[in-house]
């Protein structure tokens, strides 16, 4: 039991379930079954919560190295700007195949500008709350160039599909979130990479010292965050088919970065936990569902969030766990046993 | 000494930590005007015990009395105010701070609010004085070496009426004009009467300044000496609690001399290799099986010299070849491609990574040199670390347990384990066994020669002159960021010798 309450994740997942039961309670229909898709509030979390994972997944891998990332939310708007320029200037707009290529596109831009990102730091050498920065307010000026000012509208269910669309019974949105989750588990827990990205964000100098190329490292790190950051953009725009350079992304970095946080990794880099930052996302976007659910006036709307957030934070701190619940528990028995 | 009282009395200290008992029973004491050393291998508790009379840690057991009254110390400020100060190994000032900042940060002297400027720098230059030193108090810390800054802590730690000073280490970065300077300042404290509790791994420093010594060993208190009772040989036992076998094994160099391979193969040849503003252009030349020592003072370059080697700095000039064939080091990955590898003097920061466990900081460097994409299969992984943490006996033998929470000998053998992984044609070690304890030295430095003996060259960079002439055949001396002298470790060779050079340059 104690290992359970120890977990640093406990208090997260607690405060995420105790969330989920006032919606169920708030909610007209928390799960239910229409038309062979699942339908309600639960639903809807999931869904909405796509974008948030796939921003704070590339997140959580560039807080490893010890860096961070700011220009998420400005490479969500060149990326849904890219693509729906792409498919309004088709002959068809409901042709798969534009679709997909106009994905595909405005995915690699989105890397490219994760390889600016990453070659700024690691080869030029500029911290990277300055060097993503840039990005951040140069890349909504770029992504108002693509769309001329305007805001793009675009009528193609394909790429509509990608937002509001179900697939075995689930929507489309979460299922690229959760095969971006998997994607990503692979890539550093079957690989090597995560060992070596802990590593670097450990301590840089001693990771140059045992010869990993950290340099390599880090470009790859932060081209991953672009193009997750892309594909997030992709799912706000084809869910309001259109591109609005202003409002996509606006302020999610924050969002993202704490959801890291919540999942347990460190903003010195280091240790990271994957499945930690999904909860920590889900978790952030219940808490704005509930908000609205309980009839929360807007005005205390960031007001009810934060007291959340620091609660949570409290959670998470050792110290504070100590004072609190410190009292009730038994001391540990002791073990002799002798370090050299 | 026994007419006095002592100012610290400790009685059956207890100090329990999930799974290890840290401190069990320990008396301790301190008398004004006195410097005690306490000593111990590392995890004998000595640590535990200066966090608990500083109030980092609280004690499970025991009484503390601080001039005949009980405290309890709850936490660092109450230490200090119940006049227990404490300057760490690593200086913990702000560098960029100026010299009088340092002294009162914190307790500025104030009036309405505002800092007055002069009073401080006045007060702050006093201070010095009375310890013998005249700076600048205004230049920023960072323009002073290491060992001024050390004693800048000291002053800081005086000022607040200190009866105990503790000093962790103050002497392991510091050279010997350095250590000296230091040892002055400690006496001068003395006369005043401050108790000085004084801990160091140099057994010659040990017994050049202290007056009494207490050794701890696995938490228990072995017993409390004064100098004059005990020789090293005896006081080295007490703290191991076995014989010293295994370094006197290693004492016939003659011998050694004689099994080198005498056709042996150069694995290593730098001609005039240098990099401006850090080493001048040298020659040297490493054998397969063959200890180069490379002896000199603190900042004379020897660790500058090592370093171009693994392309952990760049050479700027010369050629280098390794196995006969020319190569240019551009990065320590180029070097490791070659069979070189770098175990840094700075253990903590370039060498281990604190919060990765035992076994991912072993096969670091040599997944490193496979790449991401190539992960080294668990079983695999587990095989190597069991052989390792075996062979070079890490203890607490737990793979899984994050380094930092290792001592430095034991951080030290994973360092070495790591590189060992990689089967180097050439070993690079820079000051594998600074502040670790007698008993790992031991086992290092036997290591070294082991591996020496089984054909691999060895590079070994070390500030104390008597480990280099055990295991070297061959000596570089440098001075002044210069490599003055090569010299083979005959028997004529010794450390008068070696140190002549130092002082004055080449002899021949």
């Amino acid at each position: 039991m104690t290992s359970i309450l120890k977990n640093r994740l406990f208090w997260p997942a607690a405060i995420l379930v105790v969330l989920l039961v006032i919606n169920m309670f708030t909610s007209q229909q928390f799960i239910t079954v229409q038309d062979g898709h699942l339908f309600g509030t639960f639903i809807d979390i999931l869904r909405g919560s796509a974008p948030l994972i796939l921003v704070a997944l590339g997140m959580t891998l560039v807080i490893a190295t010890g860096g961070i990332d700011l220009s998420v939310g400005s490479v969500m708007a060149i990326s849904g700007a890219v693509a729906c320029l792409l498919i309004s200037d088709a002959d068809d707009q409901n042709s798969l195949g534009t679709v997909l290529l106009a994905i595909v596109i405005a995915i690699a831009v989105s890397m490219a500008l994760g390889v600016w990102n990453g070659t700024l730091v690691a080869v030029v050498g500029i911290q990277p709350i300055i060097a993503t920065l840039i990005l951040m307010v140069a890349g909504r000026g770029v992504a108002q160039l693509i769309t001329d000012g305007q805001i793009i509208n675009v009528r193609s269910d394909p790429y509509n599909e990608m937002a509001s669309g179900f697939l075995l019974a689930m929507p489309v949105a979460f299922l690229i979130a959760v095969a971006a989750v998997a994607l990503t588990l692979a890539l550093t827990r079957r690989t090597a990479l995560g060992l070596l990205l802990e590593s670097v964000g450990g301590s840089p100098t001693a990771s140059r010292l045992a010869g990993i190329g950290a340099r390599r490292i880090t470009i790859m790190v932060y081209a991953v965050a672009g193009g997750f950051a892309g594909l997030a953009g992709l799912i706000y725009s084809a869910d309001i088919n259109s591109a609005d350079s202003i409002s996509a992304g606006n302020l999610i970095e924050l969002d993202a970065i704490l959801a890291v946080v919540i999942g347990g990794t460190a903003l010195t880099g280091g240790r990271f936990s994957i499945l930690g930052t999904v909860l920590g996302a889900v978790l952030i976007q219940t808490l704005r569902v509930t908000v609205v659910a309980l009839d929360i006036p807007a005005e205390a709307n960031l007001l009810f969030k934060s007291v959340v957030v620091v609660a949570l934070c409290l959670s998470q701190s050792p110290d504070f766990r100590a004072k609190v619940f410190g009292r009730f528990k038994a001391r540990p028995a002791v073990r002799a046993e002798v370090t050299a | 000494m026994g007419e006095q009282s002592p100012v610290l009395e400790m009685t059956g200290i207890r100090k329990v930590f999930p799974g290890v008992v840290a401190l069990d029973g320990v008396d301790f004491r301190m008398f004004p005007g006195e410097i005690h050393a306490l000593m111990g291998e590392n995890g004998a508790g000595k640590s535990t015990l200066i966090k608990v009379l500083t109030g980092v840690y609280t004690i499970d057991g025991g009484e503390i009395k601080l001039g005949g009254a009980p405290v309890s110390i709850a936490g660092p400020l109450q230490a200090q105010q119940a006049g227990v100060s404490t300057v760490y190994q690593e200086v913990n000032l702000c560098t960029n701070l100026s010299v009088a900042e340092n002294i009162f940060i914190g307790r500025e002297p104030r009036k309405f609010g505002k800092i007055q400027w002069g009073k401080m720098r006045r007060r702050a230059a006093e201070l010095l004085a009375r310890l013998d030193l005249d700076l600048d108090v205004s230049a920023p810390l960072s323009t002073y070496s290491l060992a001024i800054q050390q004693m800048v802590a000291i002053a800081r730690a005086v000022d607040v009426e200190a009866r105990v000073l503790i000093l962790d280490e103050p002497t392991s970065s510091l050279d010997a004009s350095e250590v000296e300077q230091l040892f002055r300042v400690m006496r001068r404290l003395k006369e005043n009467g401050t108790a000085i509790l004084f801990v160091s791994h140099f057994l010659d420093q040990i017994f050049e300044i202290s007056d009494r010594l207490t050794v701890l060993r696995n938490g228990q208190l072995i017993g409390e000496y004064r100098v004059e009772e005990l020789t090293q040989v005896q006081l080295v036992e007490k703290m191991i609690g076995k014989e010293l076998a295994t370094l006197e094994s290693l004492e016939d160099k003659a011998q050694r001399n004689r099994e080198r391979a005498a056709e042996a193969k150069p694995v290593l040849e730098a001609k005039g290799l240098g990099r401006t503003g850090a080493i001048s252009p040298y020659d040297l030349t490493i054998n397969e099986g063959e200890v180069v020592g490379l002896a000199g003072l603190l900042g004379s370059g020897r660790t500058e010299l090592a370093r171009l080697l693994f392309g952990a700095d760049k050479a700027d000039q010369g050629d280098l070849r390794v196995a006969g064939k020319p190569v240019t080091l551009r990065s320590p990955q180029v070097a490791m491609r070659h069979g070189i590898a770098f175990s840094s003097e700075n253990r903590r920061t370039e060498g281990i990574i604190g919060e990765l466990s035992v076994r991912e900081n072993i096969i670091l460097a040599l997944q490193a040199a496979r790449g991401w994409t190539r992960p080294i299969p668990r079983k695999k992984q587990d095989e190597i670390v069991d052989k390792y943490i075996k062979a070079l006996q890490i203890r607490p033998a737990d793979p899984e347990r994050p380094v930092r929470n290792l001592s430095g000998g034991n951080q030290q053998k994973v360092l070495l384990a790591r590189w060992l992984i990689t089967e180097p044609k050439l070993l690079i070690i820079d000051e594998p066994t600074r502040g670790i304890d007698v008993g790992a030295k031991a086992e290092i430095q036997k290591l070294v020669a082991e591996l020496s003996d089984g054909g691999m060259a060895v590079l070994f960079v070390s500030a104390e002159l008597e480990e280099v002439l055990r295991l070297s055949h061959k000596i570089a001396v440098l001075r002044d960021r210069r490599l003055v002298e090569e010299l083979e470790n005959t028997a004529g060779v010794d450390a008068d010798r070696i140190m002549q050079t130092i002082a004055s340059g080449a002899t021949s």
